[in-house]
């Protein structure tokens, strides 16, 4: 151990670098080279990276696709939908309950197909001959069984090469049924180079198929939607939980624990909160142009970033009874956080950690490290793109590539009826003056060290690699990595999955964190790894037997 | 309720499954490739596929599966793969210096048509495999068949490996089938106590039941060797165990290289374990030691201490063709009754087995190949039975119909223990025993009434 201490410390960042491009092939290691990062972050400038690019094939990445973006990240948590994939059958069965994403469906006569897998299990000759009329079999087939008040088709790669018009059938059978919405994603899997297409994909039919479809008031004061928190591991529950106690009323959540009528709803609320900045942002754009409700970044993961948020959301609604209780809530709570920090922090303290993870937790689930004392060597996503790393303001500049460009952008105006400004600019601008920010979002890069590195669609040898050189006392990524990394003999968590347990968002999140991570840190598993025989090899004495 | 949707009454349905009984060919192509020595299993598609594929293998293993994909965008889609399969050879050979790429199709390359013994002919003249390395490859549409078939289809990419020099090699070729690592394992410890010498392909023992010893090798020590494949061409017969998995390659290896082949089923349970036993002595001419006539009456002393637990009891089944033959002779053997069966891989043949394994069995009995669990679930609604067994997904349904649950299959996303603990042989046998018998007793003690409640059972 002391001798890789050591080591650690002749590694300066630029040869760290060097290191994990040394092995590839030149065009590759150009290309890799544009998407690691060294960071010299000052406040308020980031250096440029490269993101949302494609993956080198054969390079064993960490992402999945845009069918998995799509069906299993946003369209997954809504329990109410029927979701049919069209497709052969594997891409619906290895996205079947695989995310960890729970529901309540404890009302009486709630609908839950969450737990179901609907697919058209397409054989050769619906390749051939073309699926639709398999897929119209099996949207009637779902109708007469269930009765759902909603069908979602997805498509999967063979789909968009054979040419079935799976809109067409979906509103042909809307249509034939009158009772149930059909709609239809076209989410082949080689469309964009990762997940985030499939995300897009999917946000955008919504908010065009189910977004205000349903005008009726919804109760309650201080009406917001949060967007881009998918309830893995009961995060949306403890988020919900807080914001109840805090009397805010959660409209809709995208789409953690939902249901179509949230989404419907989505309209009514006066203000969206925007959790993962990666998987939604467009969407709370959409929902500002077209209804008039403006949205501020918030972030739950991590005590204090959850005061934090709340006394955002406080302060726009401005109500001194809001304000007042949002106050209340964070005293009664912070206390009990405050004690398992101190239990945890002189065991943690100084420890180190890497996040490679998705579009936004490996931004915030820094905060959750921090709070115990441990930094952030490294960090990346999976499939995030410019903006996330360096903010907001470098959106106008984006390039769109090939790969942009087959993602439909909604062309959205205001709603003719229902478009309402939720607040007088005036106010807005009073609110802005007083530092309050709307749209706003500084990525990653300017909240991290200088001199940490920053990689984008880090791969399986780069992480090896960093982790052999840089010694993280916790890497976090997903399950393709998890046990690679221990291997090594470094706990590694899943920040997308959570392996188990959580909820880590909120206050009570924070403090499941807080425990799970020294259990992981301080295991003493890791100490097993070599018998004693093979930490002391040599016969330095024998036995005498009397 | 979990599945609360579920109505008791059976509906036909031929578009629509719901609660898939089968997966796709790649992941089974992936699992076999996994079990050549020093190979890097390739995924010639979008990266979702191989996304997927390495996460469930991942969650059933709980060990590092690596796997490359061409990661296919649009222009792949359109234009072809070729390019990028060209490509990811170069690189994986220079970044992760494999000894063998086992590459597979996908739906999306198959739809194309790309051809991939062309695209490797072109990569070999264009300088991309190194000199002494191997890209072998095998085609695995996922509208096709199942997981199995994929399995299947890339083992029999392992036996064209053959090459055939003549001279026998004095040894026995035993295609294991889909089984677990731990079973492999075991299939080779028997084949050493009868004295047989045997080439094991595939095997993913040594790959997939890996220590923690704080080194990681993306290649670990396991697996059949190209060297052992090579030779198999040489060897004095083949042992394919399962039709489903391993007769293709077996059959192969008959017709082309006359190595004579037997087609058997998976040795669980007694009488296929027996048959097994048999078919190695008498392809090896050996004479089987008491070692193994003693692990033997082991397994018929549990049979017979606990068959009152047994008896008439009735059991669900779901999982793949071949296994569930076999689990379904054991349970008949046992006097249990296994009155729904479901597999998702299609085959009528399958049905027809069943249906003379459980002839003489007391009850009425369920069989369908190409059937859902959703469909399996609806017949236990309407029969109930004592016992379900097969993979994780199943606990939905053991749970809403409270009914004890043995996992045992593909995958296993919630338990561990099938990685190390086999459930082939004899000893496989007491293990399938001791855990029905623990899944039933464990009831009885949860419900039997304090009056009848007993210490000794
Ligand atoms: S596209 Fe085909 S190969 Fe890929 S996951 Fe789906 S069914 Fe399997
Ligand atoms: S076939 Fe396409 S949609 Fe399905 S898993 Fe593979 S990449 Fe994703």
């Amino acid at each position: 151990m002391a001798t890789t201490k050591k080591k650690m410390v002749q590694w300066t960042p630029t040869d760290i670098k060097e290191e994990l491009l040394k092995k590839y092939p030149p065009k590759v290691a150009r290309k890799r080279a544009k998407q690691i990062l060294i960071n010299e972050a000052n406040d308020n400038e980031a250096p440029e990276i490269v993101a949302n690019v494609r993956t080198v094939p054969g390079i064993i990445t960490m992402r999945g696709c845009t069918y998995a973006g799509c069906k299993g990240v946003i369209l997954g948590p809504t329990r109410d939908l029927v979701n049919i994939t069209h497709g052969p059958i594997g891409c619906g069965f290895y996205s079947w309950l695989t995310r960890r994403n729970q529901t309540d469906a404890s009302a009486e006569g709630a609908e839950n197909y969450m737990n179901y897998c609907f697919s058209t299990d397409m054989h050769d000759e619906d390749i051939i001959f073309g699926g639709e009329k398999k897929l119209e079999k099996a949207i009637q087939e779902a109708y007469d069984t269930f009765h759902p008040k909603s069908i979602a088709i997805f498509a999967t790669c063979p789909v968009g090469l054979i040419g079935d018009d799976i809109h067409a059938v979906a509103t042909k059978m809307r249509e034939k049924f009158g009772d149930c919405n059909v709609f239809a994603f076209s989410c082949e899997g080689y469309k964009g180079v990762s997940q985030s297409a499939g995300h897009h994909i999917a946000n955008n039919q919504i908010f065009k198929h189910v977004v205000g479809e349903n005008d009726e008031e919804k109760a309650g004061e201080y009406k917001i939607n949060l967007l881009g928190e998918y309830n893995i591991g009961g995060d949306g529950f403890e988020i919900d939980r807080v914001l109840k106690k805090c009397g805010i009323t959660n409209i809709a959540t995208f789409s953690g624990n939902s249901t179509y009528d949230q989404f419907a709803s989505a309209h009514k609320a006066d203000l969206n909160c925007v959790m993962c900045h990666r998987s939604i942002n467009y969407v709370a754009d959409m929902l500002e142009t077209k209804f008039g409700i403006p949205w501020i970044k918030v972030n739950f993961i991590g005590a204090k970033a959850t005061a934090k948020s709340l006394r955002k959301i406080a302060q726009y609604f401005g109500e001194k009874k809001l304000i007042d209780q949002v106050e209340a809530v964070i005293a009664e709570e912070m206390p009990s956080v405050e004690a398992v920090r101190d239990d945890v922090l002189p065991r943690t303290d100084g420890k180190t950690a890497m996040l490679f993870v998705g579009g936004s937790r490996a931004h915030h689930y820094q905060e959750l490290f921090a709070e115990i004392g441990m930094s952030t060597l490294s960090a990346g996503y999976e499939f995030a793109h410019r903006d996330d790393y360096e903010g907001r303001q470098v959106i106008p500049n984006l390039k769109v590539d090939a790969d942009s460009r087959n993602i439909e952008e909604l062309e959205i105006e205001a709603d003719p009826e229902r478009y309402n400004p939720r607040k007088p600019e005036a106010e807005l601008g009073k609110l802005e003056e007083a530092g309050f920010k709307f749209k706003h979002y500084d990525g990653l890069v300017t909240d991290m060290d200088k001199g940490t590195i920053i990689i984008d669609d880090l791969n399986q040898y780069e992480a090896e690699k960093l982790v052999e050189i840089l010694k993280p006392d916790i890497f976090c990524a997903g399950i393709k990595e998890k046990f690679s990394i221990q291997k090594l003999g470094v706990p590694m968590k899943q920040l997308h999955s959570y392996d188990s347990g959580g909820p880590y968002a909120g206050f009570r999140g924070a403090k499941n964190f807080y425990k799970e991570i020294d259990r992981l840190v301080n295991s003493k598993i890791w100490g097993y790894m070599k018998a004693p025989w093979q930490e002391n090899p040599e016969l330095s004495a024998t036995y005498v037997w009397e | 309720m979990l599945l609360r949707h579920t109505p008791k009454e059976i509906t036909e349905r031929d578009a629509l499954v719901i609660n898939p009984a089968k997966t796709c060919q790649p992941i089974g192509a992936m699992y076999a490739a996994l079990g050549i020595h020093g190979c890097l299993p390739h995924s010639h598609g979008s990266q979702g596929c191989c996304a997927y594929h390495r996460s469930t293998l991942t969650r059933h293993y709980k060990e590092p599966i690596s796997a490359a994909t061409s990661s296919f965008t649009e222009g792949a889609s359109v234009f072809g793969g070729q390019a990028n399969l060209i490509q990811a050879i170069n690189n994986i050979f220079s970044v992760y210096e494999p000894e063998v790429i086992a590459v597979h199709t996908t739906c999306l390359s198959e739809t194309i048509g790309d051809d991939l013994k062309q695209i490797t002919i072109k990569a070999t003249k264009d300088g991309k495999i190194p000199e002494g390395k191997h890209v072998i490859g095998a085609s695995t549409p996922s509208y096709v068949g199942s997981h199995v078939t994929g399995f299947s289809n890339m083992v029999k990419s392992m036996a064209m490996q053959a090459e055939k020099t003549g001279t026998k090699n004095g040894k026995v070729n035993v295609i294991p089938g889909w089984v677990e690592p731990s079973d492999m394992e075991e299939i080779k410890r028997l084949a050493a106590l009868v004295g047989v010498d045997i080439t094991l392909f595939p095997d993913t023992s040594g790959v997939l039941n890996g220590p923690l010893s704080g080194e990681y090798h993306m290649f670990p020590e396991g697996g059949t060797t190209m060297t052992e494949l090579k030779s198999t061409g040489d060897a004095v017969g083949t042992l394919a165990l399962g039709e489903w998995c391993s007769a293709d390659a077996a059959r192969w290896l008959d017709s082309t290289h006359k190595v004579p082949c037997k087609v058997l089923d998976m040795p669980f349970g007694l009488s296929a374990t027996d048959r097994f036993i048999d078919a190695l002595r008498i392809a090896a001419g050996v004479t089987v030691p008491d070692e193994v006539a003693h692990e033997r009456g082991q397994l018929v002393d549990m049979m017979s201490d606990m068959h009152q637990y047994f008896y008439n009891k009735k059991v669900a089944l779901v999982g793949d063709p071949d296994q569930l033959i076999a689990m379904t002779e054991f349970l008949v053997s046992i006097d249990m009754c296994p009155v729904h069966i479901v597999t998702g891989t299609p085959g009528k043949k399958f049905e027809k087995r069943i249906r003379e394994l459980t002839a003489d069995m007391p009850f009425e009995v369920n069989v369908k190949a190409a059937g859902d669990m959703f469909l399996l679930h609806q017949w236990i609604k309407n029969d109930p039975v004592d016992l379900i067994i097969g993979n994780t997904y199943c606990k939905y349904i053991a749970r809403d119909e409270d009914i004890p649950f043995v996992r045992w299959g593909f995958p296993i996303l919630d338990r561990v223990g099938h990685q190390y603990f086999p459930t082939v042989g004899y000893k496989g046998g007491l293990r399938l025993l001791e855990k029905i018998l623990m899944a039933l007793l464990d009831r009885k003690d949860r419900d039997d009434p304090e009056e009848t409640f007993e210490l000794v059972l």
